[in-house]
């Protein structure tokens, strides 16, 4: 467009914040391959299921926090996003012990 | 890193979202409460799979004895052990693995575009925008490719039994050779649902791209959209990050 040089006389900014973005990457590629890693070398059990879960949420964590950048919303739009999440995973807790799927 | 806002809106325009409630322009609202009530959704997918899987009976034997049966849940890593292009190597899990990395990967450049979006880096935005697109066809492709293994079946000498004791011949939404009807079902509708999100993402990244391409948000000034659909396509990430554990591993 014919804009174009316009633009770039405005701003030259270097990439900055790439840092953080593959920082992010490697923790959800180790977390992965230690998760394959388990699938493989431990025997399906509760803790196991514990373990996935919870680093799944980890991961999620991640996804959410610096991907979507979450972390930097403000503390309302943060808790209408978790609150509603929560209860979510509350109801699940409470289907899986209810339906004495633990036993 | 705090986001880009469009330019200040009149007075006039406050409740069309001019005012920006919670500092997030509407449409990045809207944005994130449509994913909740996505969330919602596959929330329900994968409760009803939880419950569905746990009213079945459970296989009991070794792991290395483990074989196909309509009576008893089937183990993930034993259905799901297949590469293309090396047919009888077993080799369970890798290639939703594989597909794993390619949709995290995706999610990584999706980012980056976001981050050149931020700059106003225009090349740089087009770059990772189609490392994205590339990353989402590279998923639906391998998912198309899980799909018609699993609905091939394996051999009919592993092969679950059906009522009368004949091998059951590939699978469908009535029956399956790997385990009980509701597991082929789960599978398709799960993976189906989540499929068919990344594929409206594709669609949508093509679409940003174009504009990205063509200067729309240069002109505009802001490269929000990139964001908005950058939303969308780290959930479909999130959301195979939760299938991933819950339908494959677990």
């Amino acid at each position: 467009m014919a804009s174009h040089s316009q633009v770039t006389e405005e701003k030259v900014i270097a990439p900055a914040q790439t840092a953080a973005i593959w920082k992010t990457f490697w923790i959800l590629l180790i977390l992965t391959a230690i998760e394959f890693a388990i699938a493989f070398t431990m025997p399906n059990n509760r803790w196991r299921v514990g373990i996935f879960s919870t680093m799944t949420i980890v991961k999620a964590f991640f996804i959410v926090g610096e991907f979507m950048h979450l972390k930097n919303e403000v503390k309302v739009l943060i808790w209408a996003v978790l609150f509603p999440v929560i209860t979510i995973a509350w109801l699940l807790v409470a289907l899986l012990l209810e339906g004495g799927a633990h036993r | 890193m705090s986001a880009i806002h469009a330019p200040a809106v009149p007075e006039n325009l406050t409740w069309t979202g001019g005012s920006e409630p919670m500092k997030a322009s509407y449409g990045k609202l809207m944005m994130w409460f449509f994913l909740l009530s996505d969330t919602f959704t596959f929330s329900a997918l994968l409760v009803t799979y939880g419950m569905i899987r746990f009213s079945n009976n459970a296989y009991s034997g070794a792991h290395e004895a483990f074989f196909f049966s309509t009576t008893h849940w089937p183990i993930p890593d034993k259905v799901f052990a297949a590469l293309p292009f090396l047919h009888g190597v077993e080799a369970p899990l890798i290639f939703v693995g594989i597909m794993t990395f390619i949709l995290i990967f995706s999610s990584v450049t999706m980012v980056l575009a976001v981050e050149a979006g931020h700059r106003g880096d225009r090349a740089d935005v087009e770059k990772w925008m189609l490392w994205t697109i590339l990353g989402g066809f590279t998923f639906l492709g391998s998912q198309a490719w899980e799909w018609s293994h699993f609905i091939h079946g394996p051999e009919l000498t592993l092969a679950a039994k059906d009522v009368a004791g004949n091998a059951i011949d590939g699978a469908n939404l009535v029956r399956n050779p790997y385990g009980p009807p509701a597991f082929a079902d789960l599978f398709f509708f799960i993976t189906g649902f989540h499929g068919t999100h990344v594929f409206s993402g594709v669609i949508l990244n093509i679409l940003i791209f174009f504009n990205a391409a063509t200067g729309v948000y240069e002109r505009r000034g802001h490269y929000e959209m990139v964001e908005k659909v950058g939303l969308y396509w780290h959930f479909v990430d999130l959301v195979w990050v939760f299938v991933f554990t819950f339908f494959y591993l677990v």
